[in-house]
C-alpha cells in the first residue's frame, strides 16, 4: 500500500541506447510504459531534430490510411512495429490506394454511361408518340403542348430530340416559339422515371422534347437554344424502322453495361475488403512508429561514444524492468540504465486501482501531492463519504443513492455502460465507488437522526412517555381540547426514560419544538467533528517531518499548533461534553451557556448571570489562553530562528553540507515560498533569504491562527446542509405525498398514483441529485481548504509515462 | 418500559465499533491492500462510533421536552407504552 500513504521514490536516470538497437529499445519501453522521457533537445526545432525524416514518413502513411479508411474500425492490435516493415507497408498502403482510385474512376465513369444510353432510350421512345401512326381521338395520353403531326408532314421535317430540366420547360418553350416564330412544333412529355442528375446527383424527372422543323436555319437556332438551355440532344433517326433498329441496339448496349457495372461493382467491395481487414493494424503500427520516433528525437546523440543518450524519470521500484525491457530490445546487450543524482524535485507516482482512483482524483483535482509528502486519498476514502452523509443524512434517500451506485459497480464491465458518450453520464460513471460509499454511509447517519422520507422510525420504543405526563398534570380531553399544545417536563419522574439508544428520539420529529433541540444538537456535533477533522490534519503533518528530516518542526512548528488548538477549541470540545453529562433538566432554569463562556474566556471577563461549569473554571481558563498565545510567537519564530542558527554557526566550516540541508529543508518549506528554492538552489544562502523565511512564516502562522477560528465555524455547514435537507424533505412529504392519503376511498388510491408519481420526480430531481450535488460540494470544500490546508502542500505534478495505451488510437 | 438506561448500548455500540477498528484490520489477509483497507477499517470505526456517541450524549440529560399539538398527545397517549 505503501504508495497511497505517500508517493513512490522516483528517480532520474539515464538510458545509453546503441543507435541500432535505439528503436526497438524505445519500443520495449513503450510497450511497458514505465519512464517519463525528458526532452533533451529543447531549443531545437522540429523540422531541424534527428529523425524528422521518418515522423514525416509515418505521417504521410496516416494520410493515405485516412484515404482507404472504409468500413470497420478493427481493435487494438498488440504487435510490435519493426523498422523494415515501415517501407513494406508503405509500398502496399500506396498501391492499395492507387487501386481503389481507379476503380472507384472507372465505376463512376460506367454510370454516367449508362444513364446516357438509357436517356436515349427514353428519347427515342417517347418520341415514337408523336412520330407513329397518327393517334385517334380516343387516345388516353394527350402529349402535351402538340398534335399529332400528320403523316404527311413527316417527310419534310427534321427533328431535334432530347432531355431538359423540367424547371427550365416553360422558358425554352417561350423562347423557341419566339424565335422561330411558329415554324416548329415542340412536344413534350414527362420521363416515366426519374433519373439521376449528373451535376447534382438528385434524381429528377426529366421531360423530353421533340421538336419538328423545317429549313436549316431553323434547325441551328434550335440548336443554339437547346445548347443554351443545357440540354441533353439525342440524334433522332429519321425514318421508322431506323428508329426502331436504334431503340433494340440500344436495349442491347444498355444490358451490356449493366453487367460491366456489375463486375466492377464487385470488384470494388473485394478491394475494400481487402483494405478493411489490413488497415486497422497498420494504422495502429504507423501511431506507434511515429509516437517512437517523437521520443527519439528528444534523445541527445552522443558523438564520442556514437550512442543515444535517453533522460528519463523512472520509479525506482521498475528499475529492473527497465533493465529487462532494455536487454530485449538490443542485440547485444549493450544498452543500459544507469542512475544520476539530481536536485530536482522529481514528479509524483501514486499507484492507484479502480477503486481508490476516484477519491485520488478528487485530491488530485485541488492540487497533485508534492514529492513524497502525505497523501490525503486514503483517509479521505471514509471521511469524504461520511461527511457527505452528515448534511445528507436520510435512510431513504441513501438507500436509493446506494443502490444506483450498486448497480453501476455491478455491470461496470458491460460496454454499454463503459462507452457512453455523455460526459455527465461518465463523471458518474467513474465516481460509482465514491456514490456507493455515500449512500451507506448516508443509511447509517439517516438512522441516527432517524429520518427515512422525512418520516422517524420507532425501532426501539421511545423514550418520553406521554401517559405518564397527561397522568400527572392530569390532562383531560377537556384540558386538551383547549390547549392546542402542551410541553412534556422532563423534571417529572418517568416521563424521560433514559437517552434513546441509537440515533435521535422518534418523539422529536412529532414534536413543534424540534428543530430548537435538533439545531443545538448538530451545532455542536458539527463544531466537534469539526475539531477533530482538523486535529488529524495537523497530526498528518508528523509524518511529513519525519520524512523529511526535519525534527526540529516537531518541536517548533507541530508542538505550538496542537497546543493552540486544544487549548482553546480541543477545551471548548469538552465543554460540550461536561456541559451534555453534567447539567440535566433539574437545572435547566440556571444552565449556563457555553457560547458566553467561551467569549468571556478570551476577553478575560466574567458573567454574573452565567454560572460556571465546574469550580475553578475561570483559573482553568486563564491558564489555557495564556498557554495558546505563548504558542504564538513559538510558532512564528521557531523554525526561522532556528534555521538562522544551524546556518550561523558552522558557516565557515562545512559550506557544502550546509548548503545541501538548506537545500533540503526549503524545498519542503517549499509549500509557501516557491521563490526561495527556484532563487536559490543549493548553496550561498544570503542573508536576504531571511526576510522570505520570516516572511513566510509568518503568514504560515497567521493563516493557522486565523484559520483556526475560521475553519471552525466554517463546519457549521454541516448542520446548515443537513437542516436544508431534512426540511426540504419534510416539506415535499407534507406538501405533496400526504394529500395522496386524504382520500379513503378507491378514488383515493387512484389518486394516489399521480401523487406518488410526482413525489418520486421531485425527491429525485431535487432531493437526490440537487442536493446530493451541494452536498458533494461541500464535503469537497471542507477536504480541500479545512482539512488539506493543515498539512497539504499539493504543489508537485504528476508522473506521465510513455505508453502505448489502447485508449489513445481510436 | 425498562430502558437500559445508558450502559447497554455504550457498551453494545463500544464492542462493535471496537472489533471492527481494532480487531478485524488483524484478519485482513496480507496483498496489496492491506494498509488501505486497514486504513479504511479504523477511519470508520473513529468517525461511525463518535457520531452515534455525539447523538446519544446529547440526549442524556434533555433540558427541556418535546411540546407536542394535543391531537398527537390525544393519540400518543394510548397508542405509544
Amino acid at each position: 500500500m505503501g504508495s497511497l500513504f505517500r508517493s513512490e521514490e522516483v528517480c532520474l536516470a539515464q538510458l545509453f541506447l546503441q543507435s541500432a538497437s535505439a528503436y526497438s529499445c524505445i519500443s520495449e519501453l513503450g510497450e511497458r510504459g514505465l519512464l517519463e522521457f525528458r526532452d533533451l533537445n529543447p531549443k531545437v526545432s522540429p523540422f531541424q531534430r534527428r529523425f524528422v525524416g521518418e515522423v514525416r514518413r509515418c505521417e504521410e502513411m496516416e494520410k493515405t490510411f485516412s484515404e482507404c479508411r472504409g468500413l470497420t474500425l478493427g481493435g487494438f492490435s498488440g504487435d510490435r512495429p519493426a523498422r523494415p516493415l515501415t517501407l513494406r507497408v508503405q509500398e502496399q498502403s500506396e498501391q492499395l490506394a492507387q487501386e481503389l482510385r481507379e476503380v472507384s474512376r472507372n465505376h463512376a465513369s460506367l454510370r454516367g454511361r449508362l444513364r446516357d444510353l438509357r436517356q436515349c432510350l427514353h428519347v427515342l421512345r417517347e418520341g415514337q408518340r408523336f412520330t407513329s401512326q397518327p393517334m385517334t381521338f380516343g387516345a388516353a395520353v394527350q402529349p402535351r403542348g402538340g398534335l399529332p403531326i400528320p403523316a404527311l408532314l413527316l417527310c419534310l421535317c427534321s427533328f431535334v430530340a432530347g432531355v431538359i430540366h423540367p424547371w427550365r420547360v416553360t422558358a425554352f418553350e417561350r423562347l423557341l416559339w419566339r424565335a422561330c416564330r411558329g415554324y416548329l412544333v415542340a412536344s413534350f412529355v414527362e420521363m416515366p422515371e426519374p433519373m439521376e442528375d449528373p451535376v447534382t446527383g438528385e434524381s429528377i424527372t426529366w421531360v423530353i422534347f421533340l421538336i419538328s422543323y423545317w429549313g436549316e436555319q431553323i434547325g441551328q437556332k434550335i440548336r443554339k437554344i437547346s445548347d443554351c438551355f443545357h440540354c441533353q440532344v439525342y440524334t433522332y433517326p429519321e425514318s421508322e424502322a431506323s428508329r426502331t433498329e436504334a431503340i433494340t441496339r440500344l436495349h442491347g448496349q444498355i444490358q451490356e453495361l449493366s453487367v460491366t457495372l456489375e463486375e466492377t461493382e464487385k470488384y470494388l467491395a473485394e478491394v475494400l475488403d481487402k483494405v478493411a481487414q489490413v488497415l486497422p493494424t497498420w494504422r495502429v503500427q504507423v501511431q506507434k512508429m511515429k509516437a517512437i520516433y517523437l521520443v527519439l528525437n528528444q534523445c541527445s546523440f552522443d558523438v564520442t561514444k556514437k550512442c543515444l543518450i535517453a533522460e528519463v524519470w523512472c520509479p525506482v521500484r521498475d528499475l529492473t524492468q527497465v533493465q529487462e525491457a532494455l536487454r530485449q530490445g538490443s542485440v547485444s546487450g549493450s544498452c543500459f540504465v544507469q542512475r544520476v543524482p539530481t536536485s530536482e524535485s522529481p514528479p509524483t507516482l501514486i499507484r492507484t486501482n479502480k477503486f481508490t482512483s476516484g477519491f485520488q482524483s478528487i485530491v488530485d483535482a485541488y492540487g497533485v501531492a508534492s514529492y513524497q509528502e502525505v497523501n490525503p486519498a486514503p483517509y479521505a476514502i471514509i471521511t469524504f463519504p461520511f461527511i457527505f452523509a452528515i448534511m445528507f443524512g436520510d435512510v431513504g434517500h441513501g438507500l436509493l443513492m446506494f443502490l444506483f451506485a450498486l448497480w453501476m459497480v455491478l455491470y461496470e464491465d458491460s460496454p454499454r455502460l463503459r462507452q457512453g458518450t455523455n460526459e455527465i453520464w461518465l463523471m458518474f460513471f467513474e465516481g460509482r465507488y465514491l456514490i456507493l460509499l455515500m449512500g451507506a454511509f448516508s443509511i447509517y447517519t439517516g438512522f441516527i437522526y432517524n429520518e427515512c422520507f422525512s418520516k422517524a422510525t420507532a425501532i426501539f420504543p421511545s423514550a418520553w412517555s406521554v401517559a405518564t405526563m397527561a397522568n400527572h398534570s392530569s390532562w383531560s380531553s377537556a384540558y386538551l381540547a383547549t390547549h392546542p399544545s402542551l410541553t412534556l417536563d422532563p423534571n417529572v419522574t418517568g416521563v424521560f426514560q433514559g437517552p434513546y439508544p441509537f440515533g435521535i428520539d422518534p418523539i422529536w420529529s412529532l414534536a413543534t419544538n424540534h428543530l430548537n433541540f435538533l439545531n443545538s444538537f448538530k451545532m455542536k456535533m458539527s463544531v466537534v467533528l469539526g475539531i477533530v477533522h482538523m486535529g488529524f490534519g495537523v497530526v498528518l503533518g508528523v509524518f511529513n517531518h519525519v520524512h523529511f528530516q526535519q525534527r526540529h518542526r516537531l518541536v517548533l512548528e507541530f508542538l505550538p499548533e496542537m497546543i493552540f488548538l486544544l487549548a482553546l477549541f480541543g477545551y471548548l470540545v469538552f465543554l460540550i461534553f461536561y456541559k451534555w453529562i453534567k447539567f440535566s433538566a433539574a437545572e435547566s432554569m440556571v444552565a449556563p451557556s457555553i457560547l458566553i463562556h467561551f467569549i468571556d474566556m478570551f476577553l478575560f471577563t466574567s458573567n454574573a448571570e452565567n454560572l460556571p461549569l465546574y469550580p475553578g473554571q475561570v483559573p482553568v481558563q486563564m491558564v489555557l489562553v495564556v498557554l495558546a498565545l505563548a504558542s504564538v510567537p513559538v510558532l512564528l519564530l521557531g523554525t526561522p530562528l532556528y534555521q538562522w542558527c544551524r546556518q550561523g554557526a558552522p558557516r565557515t566550516v562545512r559550506p557544502g553540507a550546509v548548503g545541501g540541508s538548506m537545500g533540503v529543508t526549503r524545498r519542503s518549506h517549499c509549500g509557501c515560498c516557491p521563490g526561495a528554492a527556484a532563487g536559490h538552489g543549493g548553496t550561498g544562502a544570503a542573508h536576504l533569504d531571511f526576510a522570505e523565511i520570516f516572511m513566510h512564516q509568518a503568514i504560515h502562522t497567521i493563516e493557522y491562527c486565523l484559520g483556526c477560528v475560521s475553519n471552525t465555524a466554517s463546519y457549521l455547514r454541516l448542520w446548515a446542509l443537513s437542516l436544508a435537507h431534512a426540511q426540504l424533505s419534510e416539506v415535499l412529504w407534507t406538501m405533496v405525498m400526504r394529500n395522496g392519503f386524504v382520500g379513503l376511498s378507491y378514488v383515493g388510491g387512484v389518486v394516489l398514483v399521480p401523487v406518488f408519481a410526482a413525489f418520486a420526480v421531485l425527491t429525485v430531481a431535487i432531493l437526490l441529485v440537487m442536493e446530493g450535488l451541494s452536498a458533494f460540494l461541500h464535503a469537497l470544500r471542507l477536504h480541500w481548504v479545512e482539512f488539506q490546508n493543515k498539512f497539504y502542500v499539493g504543489a508537485g505534478y504528476k508522473l506521465c509515462p510513455f505508453a502505448f495505451a489502447p485508449d489513445t488510437w481510436e | 418500559m425498562a430502558y437500559g438506561g445508558l450502559a447497554v448500548p455504550i457498551i453494545v455500540m463500544s464492542v462493535f465499533w471496537g472489533v471492527v477498528g481494532g480487531v478485524l484490520p488483524w484478519l485482513v489477509p496480507k496483498g496489496p491492500n492491506r494498509g488501505v483497507i486497514n486504513t479504511m477499517l479504523v477511519t470508520c470505526a473513529v468517525c461511525c462510533y463518535l457520531f452515534w456517541l455525539i447523538a446519544i450524549l446529547a440526549q442524556l440529560n434533555p433540558l427541556f421536552g418535546p411540546q407536542l399539538s394535543n391531537e398527537t398527545i390525544w393519540y400518543l397517549r394510548y397508542h405509544w407504552p
